[in-house]
């Protein structure tokens, strides 16, 4: 197995080290915003645990996934909203 | 997956389910523990970098060994029948029976609400070490800890080891509360050493008691908290907000098998029985209490669904000295009543249907804000509001239905065929 | 002395509402009695569909005048009620639904509500997500959505303005325990509460839905169960509400328990999916091979419905009636007690209607349409389809 994972978030690449959460790649991506609420405000985890839904992203299409509770796969496509 | 049978399903993987998974299989009980994570340890004992704490490395071992069946990444969303619970993970939906079902649930974070609070970079405290344990980069980042209980300490030391900047832990609880905590430590050896180990690591780390944040900052993301301590109000510049006050047990499925909660958390008899039969709880469901306690009640479940009762009952004297240690946890950190003021009309309570404090306010309970206002029909389904309406109004929480957590259309239709009518 | 008031409603869903709201309009002293909060009944646990529907003659009398009088209400509507003009399609799935469709066109135009028909192609591009291989359907552009409890409160609010009071969290006195409405010789009909208080009027209505026949011993009308599930977020899966054909058959069956494909967006994004239909449902809860039929028979016309997250599922309780219309207008024999309820399926529709036709039956003026049809104590078959 690999020690390190390669995605790409909003279209740029991301390493990471095997077994990190597409969260933390979306971090080390620099990115603060994972998604937009109800009323436009910039929303990123609160609770790490996979309760709070606030670090939703969209996965290879996929929307409305928790990045926090999502290991990273090689070659996995997450967006953030914008 | 395939639909499985066990004679004891355990339901969470941390201290409580790890230890009632490894005392039921050692009894020859054919058994299975499943956990929402992809690895075991619950929060407390969550891998970092890959690696469990050493305290959950044990248990560990023991539950490979004693051949318990090991259901990651699943989580389970309806109790369709009784003895069958219906389960969703990365595949698809499955289905699992069991004779006897231990429920070790766990806790999360109580969060409530002030200025600021939805700001990318304020997370709860277990959070933020959740995400870092998961990959979160936090190395030479300026971090405050805020909040209550000994979670708090935790954190800040994980943090620490990680090289993170811990620039305050900001404590609610009144000084003398906690001296009065710390005056009763000598009763609990382990935790006395415990705290001293913490005082040690956490040296140089500002650490304030009856202190707590009003109000986060800044633009797109946090940059500064503002925080209170008697008649003193300053602000300090920081990138993460670590702040929970507080633990909530999660019983939610223990509420849609039928369980009976109380004020605490689920019900349970000496041996851990709830109200419902063949229903074990352990651990934080019932009734916040820490790690020590969660293994001790677990192995009492385990023991006690596996017909084992004579070796459940020597663990009641250590289960009772827990117990006590619990309830002084729970005095001394004991929401203080000014923490009911943090959040203003315009602070959002729901972050998944952006509802503030105030439209919340005019309504006359839960099933009026639900209907008028959407608090609590997002996603999370109350789980983060709940917690601060239930500080900050008294509103309890209703009764749930399923799924207990969003899956998909496939998940509920399920792989029984439709009846036709008849 | 206890206050005396024109009318007592028992009942803030919204067919109560809408009956408050149009007797304070006519300027009568009008007191509403709930016990949960307003819209918590049927208007919270439905679709919110404002439709017109051809079951019968009668049917499509109603919910035609209904559908009018909520586009007229439309502009005046706040943000949170959410009226949408989605508009409805009823999807043919083949060559003998289309004829029903054609049918149907022909009903719909004559009676002024405007139909198109969408052949296969337009369909599909009408919404993409739904199956290839249907034969088509009929788009009627002037159907709407609403979200009913904020459209409950704000009829209520308009009342309140012109004087009306509402009493929520107020329970009511049952029959056989005190005594709820008026014997046939009492000389002050009222509604009495739990608590002893006697708001004594001149007329009460019971808007009560499926728990009516609790209030007024008797009448015919039945719980019949409904199913929901709601998704999160997918703004644009679906455009229009989409109805199969079939949907009639279900809602019009006395019997066996049915599911009928029925799909609205929501302006939050979320798609709302239904419809299921039980009579002698053992309680509320949800029930897991019911859900299963009805999400299914959902994928069989949106496959793609299959990846989408459900947030929540419930249950409501429609009032049903044997001959599929509502009991609008006094109970046989007296001119005090009225019923509005009966609504099943279609009571956010109607509710506007129903007012209407309580407050022109009380103050003895015409309808927009004939009110026999709906009247208690009307000659019918019972049927049992």
């Amino acid at each position: 197995m690999a020690d390190a994972v390669t995605i790409t978030v909003n279209g740029a690449p991301v390493t990471v080290p095997a077994g990190a959460t597409v969260a933390a790649a979306v971090a080390l991506a620099g990115i603060h915003t994972f998604r937009r609420s109800v009323s436009g405000e910039p929303r990123a985890p609160l609770c790490g645990m996979g309760i709070c839904f606030e670090c939703c992203v969209t996965i290879d299409g996929r929307e409305h996934v928790r990045s926090c509770q999502t290991s990273c796969a090689e070659g996995m496509e997450v967006r953030t909203d914008a | 997956m395939t639909d499985r049978a066990f004679d004891i399903l355990v339901i969470g993987a941390g201290p409580a389910g790890l230890a009632a998974a490894c005392r039921a299989a050692e009894s020859g009980a054919k058994t299975a523990v499943m956990d929402e994570n992809p690895r075991p340890g619950g929060q407390i004992w969550r891998a970092s970098a890959g690696r469990l704490p050493v305290a959950a490395q044990p248990w560990v071992v023991t539950v490979g060994k004693q051949g318990v069946e090991w259901i990651p990444a699943a989580r389970v969303f309806a109790a369709p029948a009784p003895g069958r619970l219906a389960i969703e993970n990365a595949e698809g939906e499955f289905s699992l029976t069991y004779r006897s079902l231990i429920l070790a649930t766990g806790a999360r974070e109580r969060f409530l609400p002030f200025p600021g609070w939805t700001l990318p970079n304020v997370m709860g405290a277990g959070g933020l070490q959740a995400l870092v344990k998961s990959g979160l980069p936090i190395g030479g980042k300026k971090i405050i800890v805020a909040g209550t209980g000994p979670l708090l300490l935790a954190v800040a030391q994980y943090l620490r080891s990680r090289r993170a900047d811990v620039r305050l832990i900001a404590e609610q609880a009144p000084r003398r509360a906690l001296a009065r905590f710390a005056a009763g430590l000598p009763r609990h050896p382990e935790k006395l050493m415990q705290t001293a180990q913490f005082a040690w690591s956490l040296f140089g780390v500002k650490f304030l008691t009856g202190c707590w944040p009003v109000a986060a900052a800044g633009e797109g993301k946090l940059e500064s908290v503002t925080l209170r301590r008697g008649g003193r109000t300053w602000t300090e510049s920081c990138d993460y907000l670590a702040c929970g006050f507080g633990l909530i047990p999660t019983t939610e499925l223990a509420a849609l098998l039928g369980c009976r909660i109380g004020t605490a958390g689920v019900e349970v008899d000496e041996l851990q029985r709830s109200s419902v039969e063949d229903v074990y709880a352990a651990g934080e469901i019932t009734g916040i209490g820490g790690v020590d306690l969660a293994v001790a009640e677990g192995e009492i479940a385990g023991f006690a669904a596996a017909g084992q009762p004579d070796r459940a009952r020597r663990l009641f004297h250590a289960r009772a000295a827990h117990r006590r240690f619990a309830a002084a946890m729970t005095r001394a950190f004991a929401l203080r009543e000014e923490l009911k003021t943090l959040a203003h009309p315009e602070t959002l309570i729901c972050r998944c249907e952006d509802v503030p404090l105030g439209r919340i306010h005019a309504c006359s309970g839960w099933r009026d804000a639900k209907l008028h206002t959407r608090c609590g029909m997002g996603p999370c389904q109350g789980r983060v509001c709940g917690g601060a309406l239930e500080f900050l109004l008294g509103w309890k929480a209703e009764s749930v239905r399923p799924p207990l957590l969003p899956v998909k259309v496939a998940s509920l239709i399920g792989t029984e065929p439709g009846e036709e009518a008849s | 002395m206890p206050a005396t008031y024109d009318v007592a409603i028992a009942g803030a869903g919204i067919v109560g509402a809408a009956v408050a709201d149009e007797c304070a309009a006519a300027g009568l002293r009008v007191v509403v009695v709930e016990p949960g909060p307003t819209g918590g009944g049927a208007t919270g646990a439905g679709m919110g569909h404002i439709v017109v529907m051809d079951d019968s003659l009668a049917q499509l009398a109603l919910t035609r005048y209904s559908v009018a009088l909520w586009r007229e209400l439309a502009l005046e509507l706040p943000p949170e009620v959410e009226y949408a003009k989605t508009g409805t399609i009823w999807v043919a799935a083949d060559a003998e639904e289309m004829a029903e469709v054609e049918c149907k066109r022909q009903v719909y135009t004559s009676a002024g509500v405007r139909a198109d028909v969408l052949d296969e192609r337009s369909l599909a591009e009408a919404e993409p997500q739904l199956r290839a291989g249907l034969a088509g359907g009929l788009l009627v552009p002037d159907d709407a959505v609403i979200y009913p409890p904020s459209a409950a409160r704000f009829l209520l609010e308009r009342a309140q303005a012109r004087g009306a009071e509402l009493r929520v969290g107020t329970a009511v006195e049952l029959p056989g325990v005190g005594q709820a409405l008026p014997p046939a010789k009492a000389s002050t009909a009222g509604i009495r509460l739990r608590d002893s208080e006697l708001l004594a009027a001149g007329i009460v209505v019971n808007a009560t839905g499926a728990w009516a026949p609790e209030l007024t011993p008797g009448i015919e009308v039945r719980k019949r169960k409904g199913h929901l599930a709601i998704t999160d977020r997918y703004p644009g899966f679906v455009r229009h509400q989409l109805v199969e054909l079939g949907y009639l058959k279900s809602a019009h069956s006395s019997a066996a328990d049915s599911v009928a494909f029925n799909a609205q967006p929501r302006r939050t994004g979320q798609v709302l999916i239904g419809s299921s239909r039980q009579y002698d449902a053992p309680g509320p809860d949800i029930e897991a091979p019911i859900l299963s039929r009805m999400l299914r028979r959902a994928q069989e016309y949106l496959p793609r419905v299959t990846d989408l997250l459900v947030i929540r599922c419930w249950t409501g309780f429609r009032a049903a009636t044997p001959d599929k219309l509502p009991l609008i207008g006094p109970v046989a024999g007296s001119d005090r007690l009225y019923l509005a309820t009966g609504h099943e399926g279609l009571g956010i529709t109607t509710s506007l209607a129903t007012g209407k036709l309580v407050a022109d039956h009380i103050l003895g003026r015409p309808s927009a349409i004939p009110r026999e049809a709906y009247l208690p104590g009307r000659k019918h078959e019972a049927q049992h389809g």
